[in-house]
């Protein structure tokens, strides 16, 4: 059974175990080792002060499951190691890449052949802004009512 | 000894722009009031151009075209958010903080066993990191003390590392070097009409205010200046204010006949913005908030309920019935759906500061003239009777007018708003195929 729930991305959402009937009120002999509903600001934040939401304009990254429209969850306190996927400042302008070092050089590599890698030097300025966490993207696009 | 921090928010809303605009680093640029009227941030670059805090922008427009000066109107949502996230990681760093104002926040450093440049240099470091904006600290024996060691940090090569200053480390001597010099309208308390008459007896600078009698100054100011005569002089006579609540002025009524029509309440708003901000004058407190509300009566439960309100933080703390009923009959339009009896509406102003004692001095010439009005106003109502002086319905209707022209989105509160993280091709580059 599924039930429609309205995604505020302000207030908590709350998941309901499927797996279990919920009828509004009655004891369960399963509640102590459940304990709270997900929470999905728990899951999906776990720094909120350092947390920031983008959207993706462009299909440079996907390969690696990053499409046009998607939004991305940045998180600035977390390290920006090689092999992670960033959110970088270029010539003024956000673009997502995976970070890479190799001898000195800082590369930041596309997910799309079609994509050159941008490489930086010694002395070259690039800006890290945050680190990406997770890929939120919207299945069902909300256009009547419900029933 | 007490050992209090003052952290700021250098130029914080240009800063909180930039954060979400790199292409903005580096080039003039400004952040206008409410009404696009003056300008209320500047970058260094935009300093460096000769613009004035507070200055109209009608003056500075020019440099627009010559100077490729950037002026964004106020993202109040955006300020709010960042400035939020700031305070919360710095309530890490001490046992009792007090949030002052949208970007300064005092901390209680005393007992804690690191040297304050130690922490300050990691307050920094953490706030550049979490959230992008720089930051100054000033860490004094007094809250007075502690805010001009953060003036201190803000000049190049001011204090112990660059954006930190920690007075209670130095020696008597090299401390009264540092801050003796400073412009007597640079100290928490003394605005620019203040300064004026210290300067009339001859007391221009930090060092001069420091060594003036007591009493003199009880006599001829206040106790309250007098205090801030003794915070220089290394004395703690404002602690850190733990309490959350601050005091508010509330103006509000309910109607003997119910409104439906908008116009009505905004008439009924106009007049308690102008009782609550005469109010205020009295108390020579400015606002920093202010929320409208309005409701039914939920007593005539055969009506539709319904009861709003809305919280606007006004970029500039102020007590200037214009600009608060700017704001305010913005909020009230925002608020109001047509389809209800109206019963009850009022006003809030609230997270008082005293004058003189907010962040920025705007008491520029075009506000000076503004600030004698409402005297002369005040003073005739005062005389004649209250309401003998009011708002014209003209520049009522024209005051919610509200011009934001130039505000860039609200990145961290709308969902439809979020920044643009690119995977198109650069400009200059061509893509690879094969």
């Amino acid at each position: 059974m599924s039930v429609p729930i309205p995604l505020l991305t302000s207030a908590p959402l709350e998941l309901v175990d499927v797996g279990q009937r919920v009828h509004a009120g009655f004891p369960s002999p399963a509640q102590d080792h459940q304990q709270r509903r997900i929470d999905l600001n728990e899951v999906l934040i776990l720094n909120p002060l350092s947390t920031f939401l983008f959207r993706v304009s462009g299909d440079s990254m996907v390969d690696a499951r990053i499409y046009d429209g998607d939004q991305l969850i940045v998180d600035r306190s977390v390290e920006a190691a090689p092999g992670r996927i960033v959110l970088a400042c270029v010539d003024g302008e956000f673009t997502v890449k995976i970070l890479q070092r190799h001898r000195g050089s800082v590369f930041l590599q596309p997910a799309n052949p079609a994509y050159e890698t941008i490489r930086f030097c010694e002395g070259q300025e690039l800006t890290i802004w945050g680190v990406v966490t997770w890929n939120l993207r919207q299945i069902l696009h909300d256009k009547v009512g419900r029933s | 000894m007490r050992r209090l921090a003052l952290v700021d928010g250098n130029n914080f809303y240009c800063s909180c722009e930039r954060v979400f605009r790199p292409d903005l680093i580096g080039r003039p640029l400004i952040v206008l009031s409410n009404n696009d009227g003056c300008a209320v941030a500047r970058s260094s670059e935009a300093k460096r151009l000769g613009v004035k805090m507070g200055q109209p922008f009608f003056e500075i427009r020019h440099l627009v075209r010559e100077a490729g000066l950037i002026a964004l109107s106020s993202n109040y949502a955006l300020y709010a958010d960042m400035s939020q996230r700031m305070m919360d990681i710095l309530a890490q760093y001490a046992p009792r903080q007090e949030v002052y104002s949208i970007d300064e926040s005092f901390l209680d450093l005393t007992g804690l066993a690191e040297p304050g440049v130690t922490i300050s240099e990691r307050i920094r470091a953490q706030i550049e990191q979490w959230i992008g904006i720089p930051t100054c600290v000033g860490i004094g024996s007094s809250k007075t003390l502690a805010k001009l060691a953060n003036h201190v940090a803000k000049k190049e090569a001011g204090g112990q590392a660059s954006g930190v200053c920690d007075l209670t480390v130095l020696p008597s001597a090299a401390r009264d070097l540092l801050i003796d010099p400073i412009d007597v309208e640079e100290v928490w308390g003394v605005g620019r009409r203040v300064g004026a008459q210290l300067r009339a007896m001859r007391i221009g600078t930090v060092g001069q205010l420091r060594r003036a009698p007591a009493d003199l100054i009880r006599r001829r100011f206040s106790v309250v200046l007098e205090r801030t005569v003794r915070e220089l002089n290394g004395e703690a006579c404002l602690d850190i204010d733990d309490i959350a609540a601050r005091q508010q002025i509330v103006c509000s009524r309910s109607f003997g006949a119910e409104v439906t029509q908008v116009e009505g309440l905004v008439d009924a708003m106009t007049e308690f913005v102008a009782k609550a901000a005469e109010r205020l004058r009295g108390q020579q407190l400015l606002a920093s908030q202010l929320q409208v509300f309005i409701r039914t009566n939920p007593f005539r439960t055969q009506q539709r309920q319904t009861s709003s309100a809305l919280v606007i933080p006004l970029v500039v703390p102020t007590d200037d019935t214009i600009a608060l009923l700017n704001v305010a009959i913005l909020a009230l339009r925002h608020i109001y759906r047509p389809g209800f009896r109206y019963a009850k509406a009022g006003v809030m102003l609230f997270d008082l500061v005293r004058e003189g004692w907010e962040q920025r001095d705007l008491f520029a010439e075009a506000d000076e003239s503004r600030h004698r009005l409402m005297a002369t106003v005040d003073g005739l109502n005062a005389r004649y009777g209250g309401g003998t002086i009011r708002i014209g319905r003209t520049e009522a209707r024209q005051a919610w007018e509200m011009k934001q022209t130039q505000r860039t989105p609200a990145y961290t509160t709308d969902w439809s708003a979020l920044p643009i993280a690119s995977a198109r091709p650069r400009l200059r580059s061509t893509p690879k195929f094969g």
